[in-house]
């Protein structure tokens, strides 16, 4: 009964401090000068929330290929992440589109 | 706990629905393409939540597969950024 308590208040601790993250990576989004800030916002902050999502939803979870199985989720979601960023800003560099720096 | 995971979620749509905003003034294509980055993440995240609020387990094969399609997105606008369309190559008269 203490345990699942635990359990519970974990949990919520993990969501809680997960929608933080995504609300500075949205907040980022928003207000960095050019893409690669962005980008920067966006790749980190919200691959963390998700991680921490993430971890609150295993500590609710009793079987192991379960946990596996959102493990999984989040690295595909990493791994999608890095690649797809590099992506982008390789491209907008190609395009031309230089760096913002402090004026 | 079930309220807790609901709730999130639709925390978690609102905040999309303030990234739309950078889709809306841009400026460039790769503006928007950062924004579908972060549909791909957050969206994962409110499927997973709702798997756990309504305690339905195939909506967690749905969250794995946006994960997979948010990449597919972001490589089909590079590869399409890189090569023109074959109606917007220069033609030789």
């Amino acid at each position: 009964m203490t345990m699942e308590l635990l359990l519970d208040v974990l949990t919520a601790a993990c969501i809680l401090g997960s929608l933080v993250f995504f609300l500075a990576g949205t907040v980022g989004l928003l207000r960095f000068p050019d893409v690669y800030n962005r980008l920067h916002a966006v790749t980190k902050a919200d691959n963390l929330g998700l991680g921490l999502v993430v971890l609150g939803l295993c500590l609710q979870t009793d079987s192991l290929l379960r946990i596996v199985e959102l493990v999984g989720i989040w690295l595909l979601v990493l791994l999608g992440g890095a690649t797809s960023a590099h992506l982008i800003s390789h491209t907008s560099l190609r395009d031309g589109l230089v760096p913002w720096e402090r004026p | 706990m079930s309220w807790l995971y609901s709730l999130a979620a639709w925390l978690l749509v609102v905040s999309l629905l303030f990234g739309v905003v950078r889709i809306a003034i841009g400026p460039s294509e790769a503006d928007r393409m950062v924004t579908a980055q972060l549909f791909g993440t957050t969206g994962v995240a409110i499927l997973l939540l709702l798997a756990y609020s309504v305690q339905s387990r195939p909506i967690i094969d749905v969250a794995l597969v946006l994960a997979v399609l948010a990449v597919i997105a972001i490589v089909a606008f590079v590869r399409r950024v890189r090569q023109p369309l074959r109606s917007e190559l220069p033609t030789d008269e």
